[in-house]
């Protein structure tokens, strides 16, 4: 019971992965783009969602309707500004500059919010759990399992039922001929990076009300999502939904066996995944 | 005289260190048909990209209705209305045929052409509207395609090689289709390797070589000594 147990806990916990990881596979399935901020901009997320609690007093749930629409407007605002000159047939330049951008965050939440760690009270809903046939299932992993289900159908759905879908479609198979269709690819990429943004910030209030977390946090969120996203197979969103349960469960059972084995364990399923499918598990089919 | 829609005015083009077009001046007239004919790598593909905006250009080299517009993105000449249908058809291999011309009609600009015009003017895709574009034939991807730039009701329309890698049966379909695109008064230019395909359809020709203007002419005149001197620069 005790390994079902922990394989029950891990698929929840792979749905957090599954969060971090959504964001980087969007935007590296619309514009190529590896994003190294990525795991910064979770964090930058829980610190907005910290000091929106700590100042309005509502819910860290609630601190959402807030955090949502700035993390996407800054996205928008990152991608037009800076990351657009970075794009071109050279991947290096992209790479340096997240990367700088990554180190800029850190300093200023260090700043900001000092290296204490924070951590947000989401009241009752943290230590609340159901009983279900001899498993303890906790309320707080059992619904940001559903929010990311239900972030992946969304995304899933904005991709291949809207017409903005569409044009992120067309302009990842071929920017010059989407440019032909009238699509700015400036303002596609930007509408994706507000979007992979969006889904960042449910990722970090989720985060923040689980674990503490503190300005250097960001660096182990983003290999947690890169792993999920490879696992999974780059540009599939199903697929990294269950790169990051396979993530989730290697790290509990990993740590079922011994308790310094949960990160090393996650390590080693996505370096065996890595050896045996170099392409993830489920990549997707290439036009 | 009624201004030109599209002239070209000295237009150099270039890749690098690589010259392409060599002060080009061309000219084309609202519902005129003109076709550039000319060996390869003379020119015709740079001068249908610079046109349509995948290449910059000084901004009054490229006039579209005396407005110059050389210096205009890719997207912001489609909105003018000016389409391209690209050589190798170049459809979303990622959209189904359908959202290919969807997306072709996303400016939304008023006019003649839309889903059901483009089905009934190719049938067949129809019928396959729902399968990715990557499954069609070549001749039906080339419908796709054509589709696609009418999809924005353009009022100029630029063809590159439309025929290149086709049957020719389909050849001839899509070139029997053609008087029903452009007779509904859009002006277009048409590349061709074909000559006498590219003659039959055309108002005037030009024929291009080596990034010059070696021969302009009424198509229904000029001789075929003339287009030989003029393709291949030898008597």
């Amino acid at each position: 019971m005790d390994w079902v147990n922990a394989i029950v806990q891990g698929t929840l916990l792979g749905g957090l992965y599954a969060l971090f990881a959504a964001g980087l596979s969007l935007i590296f399935g619309v514009m190529r783009l590896v994003n190294i901020a990525h795991g910064d901009l979770i964090v930058l997320a829980a610190y907005l969602g910290l000091t929106v609690v700590v100042t309005t007093g509502l819910h860290p749930l609630l601190a959402l309707i807030i955090v949502i629409p700035v993390m996407a407007a800054i996205g928008y605002a990152l991608q037009r500004g800076i990351l657009n000159q970075t794009l071109g047939d050279d991947i290096l330049p992209p790479l340096l500059v997240t990367f700088g951008l990554s180190v800029i965050l850190q300093n200023v939440f260090l700043e900001g919010y000092t290296a204490d760690p924070q951590k947000m009270d989401a009241g009752a809903i943290e230590t609340a759990s159901i009983s279900l046939g001899g498993l303890s299932l906790g309320i707080l992993p059992l619904l940001t399992f559903a929010i990311a289900v239900g972030v992946i159908a969304g995304l899933q759905f904005i991709f291949y039922r809207t017409p903005l879908g569409r044009s992120f479609r067309a302009v990842s198979d071929n920017q010059d001929i989407a440019q032909l269709m009238g699509l700015n690819k400036r303002h596609i990429f930007g509408l994706a990076m507000a979007l992979a943004l969006a889904v960042t910030a449910i990722a970090g209030i989720l985060l923040g009300i689980r674990t503490s977390f503190d300005p250097t946090a960001g660096g182990a969120r983003l290999i947690y999502g890169f792993e999920a996203v490879i696992i999974g197979g780059l540009g599939n969103l199903w697929g990294t939904l269950v790169g990051g349960v396979i993530l989730g469960v290697a790290q509990t059972i990993g740590a079922k066996i011994d308790p310094g084995w949960q990160l090393l364990a996650g390590h080693i399923a996505f370096l065996f995944v890595l050896a045996v499918r170099p392409n993830g598990l489920f990549p997707r089919v290439s036009g | 005289m009624p201004e030109p829609i599209l002239s070209l005015n000295a237009l150099d083009a270039h890749y690098g260190d690589f010259q392409a077009l060599y002060g080009v001046d061309m000219a084309l007239d609202d519902g005129e048909v003109i076709a550039i004919i000319g060996a390869n790598g003379a020119g015709k593909t740079t001068l249908l990209r610079s046109v349509s905006g995948l290449m910059s250009n000084a901004a009054d080299q490229i006039r579209y209705r005396g407005q110059p517009i050389g210096m205009l993105r890719a997207d912001e000449v489609a909105a003018l209305g000016i389409a391209l249908v690209p050589e190798g058809r170049q459809l979303f291999p990622s959209l189904s045929v359908e959202e290919n011309l969807l997306i072709g009609g996303r400016l939304k600009r008023p006019g003649p052409w839309n889903l059901r015009s483009v089905f009934e003017l190719f049938p067949v895709l129809e019928e396959r509207r729902a399968y990715p574009s990557t499954a069609l034939s070549g001749g039906q991807q080339q419908m796709v395609a054509i589709g696609r730039a009418l999809m924005s009701n353009p009022d100029l329309i630029l063809f590159d090689e439309i025929s290149l890698g086709l049957a020719p049966v389909i050849i001839k379909s899509i070139y029997d289709a053609l008087p029903g695109i452009v007779g509904e008064g859009m002006s277009a230019v048409i590349v061709e390797q074909d000559i006498s395909k590219a003659l039959s359809v055309s108002d005037r020709v030009y024929c291009l070589m080596e990034g010059r203007v070696t021969l302009e002419g009424a198509s229904n005149s000029v001789s075929r000594d003339a287009i030989s001197h003029a393709y291949f620069g030898i008597d």
